[in-house]
């Protein structure tokens, strides 16, 4: 289970024939994704590990009846390349390319309206659902199946978290990178409410970090809506200048707004637990399973 | 991308908006020649630092003849202002503008700025013209208004008209402030700005509407399609060692501390220099290096850390998803003897805490390593924790 995605989904990849959309083909593969065919403009006929390249989205798609797919267009290109997968119909569009400029985002999202498709990122290290899929560059090898659906801002606090769960015997359904960026796709409460829906999802655990009120307004929807799975949560940025760019686009304290204070203060009213330090991210989630009754059922690795 | 009013308001100038008449000096005797140029009985000399509050803090003056407009540039050209925006350090002033000054009758405030919610441009006025913005919006919301933009048909007249009568405009006005905004709207638009604000729009004497001030900062990510904007850049106004990180494609941010860390991914580097907090130690820098585990980068970045002898410590801190950690080991080993004088020792001590694919393996390198100083931390907390420790026995 999990959400998303699963061993079955049908995947292309737009902008294959790059070196490390290459490399990643090669990683999701092994890891058991059906990556079914690639796009590259020009380069129909083609082959990247074994998978056929199309010129366009809909050829792969018509060729293949791929429904979901990974872009790692260079980031002048990626707009354009995330609407062609709209276009083409696909379920799921993982985009996880970085610097994507802000207004052409704003088109996709308008772009988008009415339409099915969900898009994940840009600016994301994508997803992965446990032994089954990876769509994007999230490690394989440190996640393990269990009952914790993750989400995240942050591509290496994805991984740390998964890293320490797993040590501490805590498993993942399914891992959300939502991105960096301040207009995306899918945001904290979107991700929630997949995870809502999930029976093998127990409790979550959500990454936020400075700058927007995501976290805030994920808070108000938990309170609402999801009173029965219970959620950790971890904010990063306590030291960050107002006004500074702390290396993604999104993450900026501006005008006094999207503090990490401001973030926690939001979480903790609604009795979510928030870890301290990044160190007690896998510690501060078991204790909140044990509290919640759920540690033996969670404990899967 | 932040740029300086006069350049600010040249650029709006040519998408028609109405700003005063005025010209950039870099000496008092500019200052003169301009005023003589704009050959009006009044005329504004004003700082250009890429930071507000520039009035409070004596940066703007009303002079009334050519010898107050001397007088006024000599005190204010070389002066270190300080306000709200630029630090306790403040920002030295190096350039400013002669500007031709206006009949004001009342002050409005105007902005578009991207709405992450939304995922809109919003267009945003207040009457409360000349205020903080932020202080409005807590203290008098209701004398905000926003309009939410359609990006697929733009700014419509039925927008502008309805902000223009919502600021209780005098009827002659309504016009030219609709003209005002649109022309705000398709620079903000044409030149990919992530803010465009103009605090204060005035209402002149003869019931027209200009922009006073002008302020447009600019999506870094879209600049490789504005050439011209990027050739606007002020590099005295940028921190030394930021511009230097930049160029060699390093994430930096200088916090002013002397606990340096240097670590992959912004999330991650975020969080460390939190746990560095977390421990009382005072965090340097915010510096991702990303996936990038190359020994000139590493030592690039390590060069950036120590210059000035701002750090006395730093704390690597390395995830390995992708890349791997014995080839972040070697490199920090390689960047270590790139900038060791003997080629066996680092000028502070170094903590290293590498967790993820192949840890084992770069800890063995480094434990084995000739180079003194570097230390290998077996957890995140412990390694924090260590830094912190040896920065603080280094200062007593």
């Amino acid at each position: 289970m999990g959400v998303l995605v699963n061993k079955d989904t049908k995947v292309i990849v737009q902008g294959i024939t790059g070196k490390q959309a290459a490399f990643h083909t090669r990683q999701m593969l092994d890891y058991g994704t059906k990556i079914v065919g690639g796009v590259t403009p020009g380069k129909a006929g083609q082959e990247v590990e074994g998978v056929p390249v199309f010129n366009t989205v809909q050829e792969a798609v018509e060729a293949t009846g791929a429904t979901a797919s990974v872009i790692y267009v260079p980031a002048r290109f990626a707009a354009d390349s995330i609407m062609e997968g709209v276009d083409a119909g696909l379920e799921l569009v993982v985009c996880i390319t970085e610097h994507i400029p802000v207004e052409d985002m704003v088109k996709v999202r308008r772009y988008m309206e009415g339409k099915k498709t969900r898009l994940i990122g840009p600016n994301c290290p994508g997803i992965l659902t446990t032994d089954e899929a990876k769509l994007g560059i999230i490690p394989g090898n440190i996640q393990k199946k269990g009952h914790v659906g993750l989400v995240s801002r942050s591509g290496t606090l994805t991984y740390e978290a998964a890293f320490q769960l797993m040590n501490a015997g805590i498993g993942v359904t399914t891992a959300i990178g939502i991105g960096g960026d301040p207009v995306k796709g899918t945001d904290f409460i979107d991700a929630l409410a997949l995870f809502k829906d999930d029976p093998e999802t127990k409790a979550v655990l959500m990454i936020g970090e400075i700058g927007g009120n995501a976290e805030e307004t994920a808070a108000q929807w938990i309170k609402e809506n999801m009173p029965d799975k219970p959620v950790t949560a971890f904010i990063s940025g306590r030291q960050a200048p107002p006004g500074k760019r702390m290396g993604h686009a999104g993450a900026i304290i501006s005008g006094g707004k999207g503090t990490a204070a401001d973030k926690i203060k939001a979480l903790n009213e609604v009795g979510i637990e928030v870890a301290d330090t990044v160190a007690h991210i896998g510690d501060t989630v078991v204790e909140t399973l044990k509290k919640a009754g759920i540690y033996d059922e969670c404990h899967t690795c | 991308m932040n740029i300086h009013e006069y350049q600010s308001k040249q650029i709006l100038k040519s998408y028609g908006v109405k700003v005063p008449e005025g010209f950039p000096a870099f000496s008092v005797e500019e200052a003169v020649e301009n005023a003589k140029k704009l050959g009006t009985p009044v005329c504004v000399v004003k700082a250009q630092i890429h930071a507000g509050g520039r009035g409070k803090a004596g940066g703007v003056k009303v002079a009334k003849s050519l010898d107050e407009v001397k007088a006024y540039a000599s005190e204010i050209l070389g002066k270190v202002l300080v306000t709200h925006q630029t630090g306790p350090e403040g920002k030295k002033v190096n350039r400013l503008l002669i500007e031709a000054g206006a009949d004001i009758k009342k002050e409005y405030y105007l902005s578009f700025v991207i709405d992450r919610n939304t995922a809109r441009v919003v267009m945003m006025a207040s009457t409360e013209g000349g205020m903080e913005i932020e202080k409005v919006a807590a203290e008098t919301p209701e004398k905000i208004f926003k309009e939410t933009i359609d990006p697929a048909v733009g700014l419509l007249p039925f927008q502008t008209s309805r902000m223009a009568y919502k600021l209780g405009l005098p009827k002659e006005a309504v016009r030219p402030a609709q003209k005002l905004m649109g022309c705000l709207y398709n620079a903000f638009v044409g030149k990919d700005c992530s803010l465009a604000e103009i605090n204060p729009m005035v209402l002149t004497g003869d019931n027209d509407v200009m922009a006073l001030d002008a302020k447009l900062n600019f999506d870094d990510s879209a600049l490789f399609r504005h050439p011209d904007i990027a050739e606007l850049r002020d590099e005295t106004e940028e921190d030394p060692k930021e511009l230097e990180a930049a160029a060699a494609d390093l994430n930096y941010v200088n916090l002013g501390g002397d606990v340096a860390c240097m670590v992959n991914g912004a999330g991650l580097a975020m969080a460390t220099v939190d746990i560095i907090k977390y421990f009382g130690g005072e965090p340097a820098n915010f510096l991702d290096v990303g996936g990038d585990s190359n020994p000139e980068k590493i030592a690039k970045a390590f060069n950036i850390m120590l210059e000035g002898g701002q750090s006395k410590g730093i704390f690597v801190n390395i995830f390995g998803g992708i890349n791997r950690c014995d080839q972040v080991a070697k490199g920090i080993l390689e960047a270590a003897k790139l900038i060791s004088t003997d080629g066996k020792s680092l000028p502070v001590p170094v903590v290293v805490r590498l967790e993820g694919t192949n840890a084992e393996e770069g800890r063995e390198i480094l434990k084995n390593t000739p180079i003194k100083n570097v230390i290998m931390a077996p957890t995140m907390e412990g390694g924090a924790e260590t830094i912190v420790k040896l920065v603080k026995e280094a200062q007593a």
